[in-house]
């Protein structure tokens, strides 16, 4: 009998708990997708993992609708003048692809999704704090969409995501539906990070200190507080605009004696935050795939850890750099300037601690780990972009341009979207058990990163020539690169087809994965794969660091011995 | 959730190793979710700092059409709906059952007492056409912005007011359940999370009645 | 590089305003190009020198060190700080008109902009001014916001329409430079085009004397310089062609069908009512999208609109 000295997180005293080996089995007999079958049973669950699936299942749908959206906009612009749609179709193509992509697909990709699914699983716990508040979280985000919807098939929506007062109290397409929508929704990010928040403070298994919590939960984590600081600005914000419009209450409307750049103010103090939901939490996923495929331990725990929580909270303070030329005072605009340039900071760190970590590792490049490569390359141009725009004189010309659309798909899909595959491809046999076809996946992140550059590098050129944002026609000078952006992104449609086939395809005829495959040294991966209701059939004991690829793999297997069995 | 262990009791959920555990964490969560509401109200207070220093002389104006005197009820009614629901949690911990009913009884009595001199205060508004935003008719406030006043005010006190009746929701199952018989001294944990949600309720108001009533 | 940076911005018209921005791009560009190589080479060099060799490969333990961290974040740090100075000297410059500019009035609106002179002369869609010395624009917008960006000066600035907004540049040559509307406004956004067009001091002169102040002319030259003022045109065309709005050519007389299924043939007061409230009557097959003008068009000025449309005939 093995003994281990920790500290249970829900006492907080140090005590020496009696423990065990469990190896976990490779052939699981019962696992959660087998536990309760039927659409009832997956509607009703409160199963952490179903919860995920059905987000991700939700937020694969949304993806495909506005990256539809993406490819008409992109086809009607490869010619100057009319292609094949009418200048308000288009504005409303352009609104819907960026209220979708951000409100439906990137804010709860990775918390709610692929987060849902990990995050008791790397505690070692056996939900998240309030499972049925999490399936209410789903509902909420349910009812938010057919808000939207409803507002699609009713005149749909031209205001662009960012709903710019006054033009969006005269539009005469359907504000208050998606409004509402947005606002129903926010609650639905707000309880999942109420949830996790109470789940990493009180759900650990004993031996999860702070400094042994993996980063991937500091990043969920930092992402949370931002959640419920920032998301609750939003919902006064949509609910006082929706106001607006039915009441005239006058707050941002100038006709009424309002002040439109309020409505900006109000609207960034969460929107900007909201960059930093859709970011941070991939930084969690990079840590956590890079050290795998390089079996070493992450470089500089701590200053990734601690940074991710320093971009929440000065993430807060940075709001005005998207009003830099709309008449805010001189004081206001130089100190978010400033502002901006060292919340740059702690992500130019991550991205060098996460380079050092490869030094000397044992590197593999499996799918998620190209993945990553392509992250930091795309995710790193991201930045040094930022850092361009949130330069006061340079802002003044590349703001509303091309070079600002380049930029934010540089980090919202270069960096989001991208370590979201990261993470899909890595947790995919946790998921399902089964495994994907590994060249296929190859080709596929290969396409991605090629199709992506395509798109989005001559962005950044015809942008800094000029070419404004939301233009459905454009001068003649700009043809090429457009034509060129356009033919990157039917690259991209390639490579999202190919993903969705090669996984559907894994889940009828993948190979079994093991419990794992990867030889992770993460505590999600020391269970069955999938796992079983409870995530373990025992009470997990940690006592080595997530990252200490030094230490043998039975020291990550421990768990409570002589245990009620059935616990 | 059939995998109950049999050390558990029934009140606490498979997920948490025991009571305790549970208590901390139902807590933490609704303190986490009370900050939320904070930031909440804190835009709608926002857009309050913000029109007041921009037009100082409209909000003293504009406070002397609200009534001091029923604000103060207000504040009071809501204060001592604050102490009975703290006398509830009480109760709950003593295992006085009655004394919990009871006191969760005067609370929903005290919040409706609250909704119904605000709904006076709100009737007697519309009769002088005082109504939000662009159905705004009252003449007795000279200022352009008049109008904008009251859009504020309504949507404070609006906002308010549905976390009232939540509030009295809430308050009305944990006394349903209370009367099932489900809670002890072993396990109160709704009474206590939805105790400080109404103490919530209470302190923004004790925010909104000077910030609105009382401006000189 | 320096063709490099040629192809990624347009040619600089006027270095007063847009120097000192070029050169802080040029530094931040020049900067992270290294750092990117940097970062690039090194994940390709690790990725083939750590390239995995067997399951069982073992690595060192290296969890941090404190003197390269601190390294790559003060280093870092003091980059962006002189960014900032950088970006904050030639921001502040761009807030500061010179005081010996010349004012010109720029009216936004949906879909079009107005600039007017001291001596009364307004012109629609296209602004004048005399090179080698510096203009100052002083803006607001008659409906929502829309924003004044002159690529070649590297100058922009909202207009709103509660309050005023300027902006400076000065033109070294004479030539003509894009102006687009970057933000966002409905429909015709990305047709809210205009030209600065720069004069020497003479020929600028000379052109403001030719303009027509207003009461000049007769009502159909009137009128047809109000329809491009206004920005009628960006909408209805004057040749018969499709857009946003029902062409004027031949429009007066024709007889159109409306939403509702009425008809009715358009007379004066049929014109004069879709001026004043557009809502009011729309023609089939296009939308509910003008704003009236009331308040912005006398009615001596949609007398003299009116003349001019019966003259646009098929």
């Amino acid at each position: 009998m093995l003994t281990a000295e920790v500290k249970p997180a829900s006492t907080g005293t140090k005590k020496t708990l009696k423990v065990k080996r469990y190896k976990p089995s490779e052939d699981p007999k019962n696992t959660y997708l087998t536990d309760e079958k039927g659409l009832w049973a997956w509607m009703t669950t409160v199963d952490h993992k179903k919860i995920g699936l059905m987000y991700l299942g939700s937020v694969t749908f949304f993806f495909l609708v506005g990256g539809i959206l993406a490819l008409l906009l992109r086809t009607e612009l490869l010619t100057p003048a009319k292609t094949f749609i009418e200048a308000d179709t288009y504005n409303q193509f352009f609104t819907l692809h960026g209220a979708i992509m951000v409100f439906f697909v990137l804010i709860p990709s990775i918390p709610a999704a692929l987060g849902n699914f990990v995050l008791p699983m790397q505690l070692g716990a056996k939900d998240v704090a309030f499972p049925r508040l999490n399936l209410a979280s789903f509902y909420i985000y349910v009812i938010g969409a057919i808000f939207t919807f409803i507002a699609l098939a009713n005149n749909g929506l031209d205001t662009g995501w960012t709903f710019y007062t006054p033009y969006s109290t005269q539009s005469s397409s359907s504000v208050i539906w998606v409004t509402i929508g947005v606002f129903i929704l926010g609650f639905s990010s707000i309880l999942t990070g109420t949830n996790f928040i109470a789940t990493i403070h009180k759900l650990r298994a004993p031996g999860i200190t702070w400094g042994k919590l993996p980063l991937n939960l500091w990043a969920l984590y930092a992402t949370s507080i931002i959640q419920v600081l920032a998301t609750p600005v939003l919902a006064i914000t949509v609910l006082l605009l929706t106001m607006e419009r039915a009441l005239g209450i006058g707050i941002f409307d100038p006709a009424l004696g309002g002040d439109p750049v309020l409505f900006q103010h109000f609207f960034w103090f969460y929107s900007h935050p909201a960059v930093y939901i859709m970011a941070v939490p991939a930084f969690g996923i990079i840590s956590e795939v890079i050290t795998t495929f390089s079996k070493k331990h992450i470089f500089g725990y701590w200053a990734i850890a601690l940074s991710s929580l320093a971009i929440a909270f000065i993430g807060f303070l940075v709001w005005g750099h998207h009003m830099f030329t709309s008449g805010q005072s001189a004081v206001a605009t130089t100190v978010f300037s400033f502002l901006t340039f060292l919340v740059g900071i702690p992500t130019g760190i991550k991205v060098l601690n996460w380079v050092a970590t490869l030094y000397k590792g044992s590197i593999e490049m499996k799918t998620p780990m190209i993945y990553v490569f392509s992250f930091l390359f795309i995710f790193s141009i991201g930045g040094f972009t930022g850092i361009m725009l949130g330069t006061l004189s340079a802002d003044i010309h590349l703001h509303d341009t091309y070079y600002v659309v380049a930029h934010f798909h540089y980090v919202m899909m270069g960096g989001t979207l991208i370590s979201f595959l990261a993470g899909l491809h890595y947790w995919w046999p946790k998921m399902t058990g089964k495994m994907y076809n590994e060249f296929q996946a190859k080709v596929g992140a290969a396409l991605i990163f090629i199709g992506f550059n395509t798109t989005f590098l001559p962005q950044f050129i015809m942008g800094s020539q000029g070419m404004p944002r939301r233009y459905y026609n454009y001068i003649d000078q700009f043809t090429i690169f457009h034509q060129t952006s356009t033919i990157g992104s039917y690259i991209l449609g390639v490579g999202f087809l190919l993903i969705a086939y090669y996984l559907a395809k894994s889940l009828k005829s993948g190979e079994k994965a093991g419990s794992n495959p990867w030889g992770s040294r993460g505590l999600e991966w020391q269970t069955t794969s999938p796992p079983d209701f409870h995530n373990f059939d025992h009470t997990p004991v940690v006592i080595n660091g997530p990252y200490d690829y030094h230490r043998p793999m039975e020291e990550f297997q421990l768990g409570l011995a002589n245990e009620d069995k059935d616990h | 959730m059939a995998n109950h262990s049999t050390s558990h009791p029934t009140h606490v959920h498979h997920h948490f190793v025991d009571s305790d555990q549970q208590f901390d964490t139902a807590k933490l969560g609704m303190w986490v979710f009370l900050v939320n509401e904070i930031l909440f109200f804190g835009g709608l207070f926002c857009a309050y700092i913000i029109y007041r220093a921009w037009y100082p002389e409209l909000f003293q104006m504009a406070a002397l059409e609200l009534n001091t005197f029923w604000g103060a009820v207000n504040t009071v009614v809501l204060i001592g709906s604050s102490l009975t629901v703290a006398m509830a949690i009480r109760s709950a911990q003593k295992d006085q059952m009655k004394g919990l009913k009871i006191n969760l009884l005067i609370t929903i009595g005290l919040a409706l007492v609250f909704m119904v001199i605000k709904g006076f205060e709100y009737a007697h508004k519309f009769e002088l056409g005082i109504f939000p935003g662009e159905y705004y008719t009252y003449e007795g406030i000279d200022h352009p912005q008049a109008a904008i006043f009251f859009s504020i005010y309504y949507m404070l006190t609006g906002v308010h007011a549905v976390h009232v009746l939540i509030g009295i929701g809430l308050i009305y199952w944990i006394y349903l359940r209370a009367k099932k018989g489900e809670f002890s001294s072993e396990y109160y944990t709704p009474v206590e999370i939805t105790g400080l949600y109404w103490h919530l309720v209470d302190l923004i108001w004790i925010f909104l009645f000077p910030l609105l009533y009382l401006i000189e | 590089m320096g063709s490099l940076f040629d192809f990624m911005l347009p040619e600089l018209e006027s270095p007063l305003t847009g120097a000192s921005t070029d050169a802080v791009m040029a530094f931040i560009h020049i900067v992270s190009f290294i750092i990117l190589a940097g970062v690039t080479i090194a994940l390709i060099y690790f990725a083939i020198k750590y390239k995995r060799k067997s399951e069982d490969d073992e690595t060192p333990l290296i969890t941090h060190n404190n003197k390269l961290e601190i390294t790559w974040s003060v280093i870092p740090l003091l980059l962006v700080f002189i960014v900032f100075g950088w970006g904050y000297k030639g921001w502040l410059n761009l807030q500061t008109p010179p005081d010996n500019a010349y004012e010109i009035h720029v009216s936004a609106y949906k879909w079009g902009w107005t600039f007017s002179y001291e001596n009364g002369a307004q012109i629609g869609n296209e602004v004048h001014v005399p090179a080698g010395r510096p203009v100052k624009l002083v803006m607001q917008s008659q409906d929502v916001l829309h924003s004044f960006f002159v690529p070649d000066y590297r100058i922009k600035q909202d207009v709103l329409p509660n309050r005023y907004t300027t902006v400076w540049f000065q033109a070294e040559e004479e030539g003509e430079s894009q102006v687009f509307c970057t933000e966002y406004c409905g429909t015709s956004h990305s047709d809210m085009l205009a030209t600065v067009v720069a004069h020497t001091q003479e020929d600028f002169e000379a052109w403001l004397d030719e303009q027509n102040t207003g009461g000049g002319g007769t009502p159909v030259e009137r009128g047809e310089s109000l329809v491009s003022i206004q920005g009628c045109v960006t909408c209805h065309s004057v040749d018969g062609s499709q857009k946003i709005g029902p062409s004027f050519q031949g429009l007066f007389g024709r007889e159109e069908t409306m939403t509702n299924g009425t008809t009715l043939t358009a007379d004066e007061n049929y014109i004069r009512e879709s001026i004043l409230n557009p809502s009011a009557k729309i023609v089939e097959g296009y939308q509910n999208q003008m704003v009236s003008y009331e308040g912005r068009l006398s009615d001596d000025d949609i007398s003299d609109i009116i003349e001019y449309i019966k003259t646009l005939e098929d």
